[in-house]
């Protein structure tokens, strides 16, 4: 079991978003999380990566056995948990090679390696832009700064595929995306699944599903996982809708 | 009597001591602006909070001093600009230093492979006499400041250099200024640079302080940029806490030419830049960039005064600070835009970062407009460090500590990479990076060892 959420209630200020939530990973999975504009996803994903200004009011989370709600964001970063964010954040000044080469090494320090050599890391890079498929150019630049939406997100993969995690979480990846850009992206994710990682897939649409096949799918509504199935629920969802979900939670 | 009374007399009386030694060591021109220059300063002061220029300065911390003062060149166990490697290490430059403000070789004045004369500055006024009648103290005549009046009485030597029409200076020129004395002194020095028409060149300009006494320089530079001409000067000061330091710079534009001044200010107790751009032609362009990364009890501005007085001219400002433990900032931004500068174009940004709350910092934009088809903008922030950011970092692994130094260095690059010279601005990177790591005090690859 990679990830066990239980009972978890956590809020922005004095507004509760989630309002109980359980959820179990096992290693090798891929979950889908879809559900409305409001349910929760981000504030879930925010809550895992340790975004501070979400706070958590009840319920714990256990990642690989231990207490993730009591680790650094750069330590969950470390043990192998990745966020891909919905809007990649940009900053002036701070290129690619050096946000990278600092991330990577942190992670060598943290299992006792030692800093990757100049060639090596730039070796490094060249093998997952190509795996990535991401434009080079890109990685010349200073992080995000400039990318149109499609870029940014692709170099959330790009930043994935360097620091190779146990567990990604991709809060709606495919916002903004056209086809193209979420065909690049779904294939990155796919090329980067091993049999040891685990991803968490965040969605409002299910045309993301197309290309990445999740195991789970879950739909959050109001704060709360009102339903898990296999995969053939996001297609009901997307004849659907929400509505039906809506309906039947309202009548429990 | 304006300004601070008493500080004054300090100064006065340095003058009437000493007048006759400072009128045996200079060209007759020189010595015929000091008198008047003596009376404006005694008219007008040391300048103190009243005056706008310097509103939110505290001088007195440093002018109220019982200085020493050095009427002849001190000795000075350091001869070569490129023994003294702290600022810029890789970069090929033709260097030379200025000791306590006085040129210290024994070839007063020569001519460089690429044509441009540099040297004293003192012995130029004898040799250059009809270039010195032209420019000497017609820029640095300001009616707002009684210090560049108390430098042109006083001041004897300082660095001379002339680019003849056409040249294009392949190496920039560097100015090494050191102080060092087993006294507690008080400077003065001052700098002719003139570019004639369609020519390039680039000047660094370092202070260095090297030994642990309380010093005082008032420091004036006058720039001619001709027709046509591209002129950067790019300031890096890195004296010790015990120093105060004020330069004036006066940078005068001719048509179509291009100026950048660039100020970036590592170390230093008191460290007050005043910068003037006179836009006098057609089509010149000014560009003032300034960097302060500063901490302790570091007390440190920046005025920049930008004169449109003739249309179709462009001037930018870019300001940004990063001030920590109980440092104090200040940015004081002009931009005069006179009657006849139809189709101005003018900018001014600052940006500061506070880290801790007794951080101090004070910004003051200053336009006047008195042309109807102009474009002006101004704009200044004062903030934390940005939290998104600092999340987005810190979930890649990077540690809080690491993830504001990253942070930091990036805001100060946007002023670095506004530089025109490649290796001067790897170097400048590398140096910003040690300043914010708190490593710069001494420097491992150079020979002397700073105080």
């Amino acid at each position: 079991m990679i990830l066990k959420i239980n009972n978890l209630h956590a809020g922005i200020g004095e507004k509760t978003i989630l309002k109980g939530i359980n959820l179990e990973v096992r290693t090798g999975e891929v979950h889908a999380i879809m559900g409305p504009n409001g349910s929760g996803k981000s504030t879930l994903a925010s809550v895992l990566a340790g975004r501070e200004t979400v706070t958590v009011t009840e319920g714990e989370i256990f990642y690989n056995g231990k207490n993730l709600l009591e680790m650094s964001p750069e330590e969950r970063s470390k043990e192998g948990l990745f966020l891909g964010f919905q809007y990649p954040i940009e900053i002036p000044g701070v290129s690619m090679v050096a946000f990278m080469k600092a991330a990577v090494n942190e992670h060598r320090k943290y299992r006792g390696l030692e800093p990757l050599s100049a060639s090596d890391f730039l070796k490094l890079m060249r093998e997952k832009k190509e795996l990535v498929g991401i434009d080079s150019k890109l990685a010349n630049r200073s992080v995000n700064e400039g990318f149109s939406g499609g870029e940014k997100k692709k170099n959330e993969i790009f930043q994935m595929a360097m620091l190779e995690p146990k567990l990604s979480i991709l809060d709606e990846t495919d916002s903004g995306l056209d086809i193209d850009a979420l065909r690049i992206v779904a294939n990155g994710v796919n090329k980067l699944k091993r049999p040891d990682s685990s991803s968490i897939v965040i969605t409002h649409y299910q045309r993301l599903l197309d290309y990445i096949v999740p195991d789970i799918v879950h739909v959050l509504y109001d704060g709360r996982i009102v339903k898990t199935s296999g995969k053939e629920l996001a297609l009901e969802l997307e004849e659907k809708g929400y509505n039906w979900i809506q309906k039947e939670v309202n009548q429990n | 009597m304006n300004g601070q009374v008493g500080i004054v007399d300090r100064y006065l009386d340095l003058f009437d001591k000493n007048i006759g030694k400072i009128m045996d060591s200079s060209s007759p021109y020189i010595n015929s602006l000091r008198e008047p220059a003596y009376q404006t300063f005694r008219r007008m002061g040391i300048p103190d909070k009243k005056n706008e220029n310097y509103k939110f300065a505290d001088l007195a911390l440093f002018f109220d001093f019982d200085y020493k003062t050095r009427l002849v060149p001190g000795k000075s166990d350091i001869e070569e600009a490129k023994n003294f490697q702290c600022g810029v290490a890789d970069l090929e430059t033709q260097g030379m230093i200025l000791v306590n403000g006085y040129y210290p070789y024994a070839d007063k004045l020569k001519q460089l492979p690429d044509g441009v004369w540099t040297g004293s500055f003192r012995e130029a006024s004898s040799q250059f006499g009809s270039l010195f009648e032209e420019h000497y103290g017609k820029y640095a005549n300001t009616e707002s400041d009684g210090l560049v009046h108390l430098n042109t009485a006083m001041a004897t030597d300082g660095i001379f250099t002339y680019v003849p029409d056409g040249t294009v200076c392949e190496k920039p020129i560097q100015i090494v200024n050191i102080v060092q004395s087993d006294e507690d002194i008080f400077n003065q020095h001052r700098n002719l640079i003139v570019l004639g028409k369609n020519v390039q060149m680039t000047m660094i300009i370092c202070d260095h302080t090297l030994s642990p006494r309380k010093f005082l320089t008032n420091a004036v530079t006058e720039v001619v940029v001709g027709e046509n001409s591209i002129f950067n000067i790019i300031r890096v000061q890195n004296e010790h806490n015990y120093s105060g330091k004020i330069t004036h710079t006066f940078i005068n534009q001719e048509k179509n030419s291009f100026a950048s001044s660039n100020n970036i200010i590592l170390h230093g107790g008191l460290v007050w830049n005043n910068t003037y751009h006179y836009l006098v032609g057609e089509g010149a362009e000014a560009k003032s960039n300034g960097l302060y990364l500063i901490d302790k009890f570091q007390h440190v501005g920046n005025y920049v005064s930008i004169d449109h007085f003739v249309p179709n001219c462009t001037s930018n400002q870019l300001f940004k600070g990063v001030i920590d433990e109980m440092a104090t900032g200040v940015f004081n931004g002009r931009i005069y835009v006179h009657p006849d500068a139809q189709k101005t174009a003018a900018f001014q940004r600052n940006n500061n970062i506070l880290l801790t709350d007794d951080a101090k910092v004070f910004t003051k934009p200053h336009l006047e407009i008195y042309a109807d088809d102009v474009k002006c903008s101004h704009g200044a922030t004062v903030g934390q460090p940005d939290n998104d950011i600092m999340f987005y970092l810190r979930s890649r692994g990077i540690d809080q500590r690491e993830a504001k130094l990253m942070l930091m260095f990036g805001f100060a690059h946007e002023v670095i990479q506004e530089i025109g010279v490649k290796a001067l601005r790897e170097r400048l990177d590398d140096l910003v990076m040690q300043r914010l790591r708190g490593e710069l005090s001494r420097c491992a690859n150079c020979v002397v060892k700073c105080y």
